[in-house]
């Protein structure tokens, strides 16, 4: 049983080849790091991997099951999440509501045009319970614009929480970050259960390889060196590659 | 407080043709009202779902021209408003699967194309539209025996019709499914990450829209009697647009104040000023420069700023006594 499974994944922008033949499988309950330089195609994969963009060839199963061909928005249901590197959240909401909205994508009520949303106390409760989770429960009510970057990840890591998905990416959780916010993120990831599995993308290296247990190096779309912590360190590719030896 | 208001504004407009007590003026306050609707109507996309449609008369009309075929066919007015809104939602259908190839700008064009379509048919196919001349009905419904036919009987009829779609507004707003049209608009790829079919809801919105449009094209041609091409002519829809913006996108009362605005400076202001236009012109350029999200918005940034001056000038000059007390006590 694999809890999310790559295989032979193609894809290119015109003459561009992001992906390149990309295989690798992730055992449930998994902490993967995925690195490599700018450019490697790395967010390009989590695209693929949530269906935001189209595979030319090439595979991808959620716990077995062939979901390359599945809408994007389906495959939330059947438990992927994600957060970007990119902060994407509703800036005109409070933090409770982009959380409520986060829980709503799940819910059948995202479709009722009659109830009232406030009264929703299901969905209010669960997304203060995510933002109590992340440390952020004391500023529920307040609007997202009124809110420090830093607070603004943890929302991001909230809403996917939210969702208690299966299979959590998190595209750069630590980007922009100071070292002590960084500490506080990196806390709030090693708390996240077992029963979720987590692939990761992630630059900072120092708060990154400790996290993870298996990490896969990427290159000009390509897999490079895969293996546990030691390995791909040591690895003389890695060195040549990512550290720029 | 906010119900007392509520009620008072209720009450306001419930006896508007006593205290107005001119049929012409009681008829301008139904053209407000009209045009209220099709402005809330529009705001489903433009305000919600960040979906600016510059075809909108194209839906106002097909409801006004359908209803009065029907009519001319003999049909009841019951089974032809009926009849006009069933029309008006299969063309807001076909409209929305256009247009909704495209957002933004590709949006906008598209319906301004779907409008003119319209206008063209209204203005061309003349053996069912009858052209330039525009078709007529006869007499206006008579709901529950009462006449229509005076201008308070038609203004009270325009007001329920007006306050159903404000309500329905209204909940639409505070609905899970409103929710859901806003995430659409301000984080599509996000909503779809998160498991929500943001076509499937803009179209939806794009029905509701629709639907709402019609009633006030209905209303239109009951007050007219009379529908025409100009009715669904680039101008008319540009101006409904107008109303929304100005009034204020995404509000319940910035369609409404717009659609005032509108009606009130096409109808009174052009009685005392031949370019009427041009001083329309200026108030929306005004309205541009200092309240750019819309004139309800707008007003109520300026009250909180101005109530906020106001309060805070009163712990200042309570700041300024302890600086006197204090040398007291050190004597």
């Amino acid at each position: 049983m694999t809890a999310l499974e790559v295989q032979g994944l193609d894809k290119s922008f015109g003459g561009l080849r992001v992906t390149s033949r990309v295989n690798f499988s992730v055992e449930p309950g998994e902490r993967r790091l995925i690195i490599g330089p700018n450019g490697a195609g790395k967010t390009t994969l989590f695209n693929l991997i949530t269906g935001e963009l189209r595979p030319d060839r090439g595979a991808i199963r959620l716990f077995e099951r062939d979901i390359t061909r599945i809408a994007s928005r389906r495959r939330a249901h059947l438990g992927l999440a994600r957060t970007y590197q990119i902060i994407t959240l509703f800036p005109r909401e409070t933090l409770l509501r982009n959380v409520v909205l986060s829980l709503l994508g799940l819910s059948q009520l995202r479709w009722n045009p009659l109830r009232r949303l406030d009264r929703q106390t299901v969905l209010i409760d669960g997304a203060r319970a995510a933002l109590d989770r992340v440390g952020l429960g004391h500023l529920a009510d307040r609007p997202l614009a009124q809110t420090a970057y830093g607070e603004r990840r943890r929302v991001e890591i909230a809403m996917a929480l939210a969702q208690n998905p299966k299979v959590l990416l998190l595209d750069e959780p630590f980007a922009g970050l100071s070292i002590d916010e960084r500490r506080d993120v990196q806390e709030l990831l090693a708390a996240i259960p077992r029963e979720v599995t987590i692939v990761m993308i992630e630059h900072d290296m120092d708060v990154a390889l400790d996290f993870a247990e298996r990490i896969t190096v990427l290159h000009f779309g390509e897999v490079v060196v895969e293996g546990t912590r030691a390995e791909v360190v040591a690895h003389p590719r890695t060195r040549e590659i990512y550290l720029g030896e | 407080m906010k119900r007392l208001a509520l009620l008072l504004g209720l009450v306001i407009l419930a006896t508007v043709p006593f205290w107005i007590g001119n049929s012409y003026y009681t008829n301008i306050a139904a053209q407000i009202l009209l045009y209220a609707t099709f402005a809330l109507g529009l705001n489903v996309l433009v305000g919600y779902a960040g979906l600016v449609s510059l075809g909108h008369a194209g839906l106002f009309g097909i409801a006004a021209y359908a209803g009065a075929l029907l009519i001319n066919a003999g049909a009841g007015h019951f089974i032809a408003i009926l009849g006009a809104l069933g029309v008006t939602l299969v063309a807001a259908a076909a409209f929305a699967v256009l247009s909704l190839r495209g957002t933004g700008l590709g949006f906008v064009m598209i319906t301004v194309a779907l409008g003119q379509i319209v206008w063209g048919v209204a203005y061309r196919w003349i053996s069912i539209t009858n052209g330039d001349n525009g078709l007529s009905i006869a007499t206006r419904p008579a709901p529950f025996g009462l006449s229509l036919n005076l201008a308070p009987g038609f203004y009270w009829a325009s007001l329920v019709v007006f306050l159903v779609t404000l309500g329905a507004m209204a909940v639409f707003a505070a609905s899970p499914f409103g929710a859901s049209l806003r995430g659409t608009r301000d984080q599509p790829r996000r909503m779809n990450a998160l498991g929500y079919n943001v076509w499937l809801i803009r179209f939806l919105a794009f029905l509701f829209s629709g639907l709402w449009s019609g009633v006030a094209g209905m209303l239109f041609l009951y007050y007219n009697q009379f529908v025409s091409p100009q009715v669904v002519a680039l101008t008319s829809s540009a101006e409904v647009l107008l109303m929304v913006i100005s009034g204020g996108t995404g509000t319940l009362l910035g369609p409404i104040a717009g659609a005032a605005l509108v009606v009130i400076m096409k109808n009174v202001a052009s009685a005392y000023i031949e370019r009427w236009n041009f001083v329309l012109g200026a108030i929306f350029v005004a309205i541009v420069i200092f309240m750019p999200e819309g004139l309800v918005p707008g007003s109520v940034r300026f009250w909180r700023w101005a109530s906020g001056k106001l309060r805070r000038r009163e712990p200042r000059a309570a700041a300024a006594i302890p600086p006197v007390s204090q040398p007291k006590e050190r004597v």
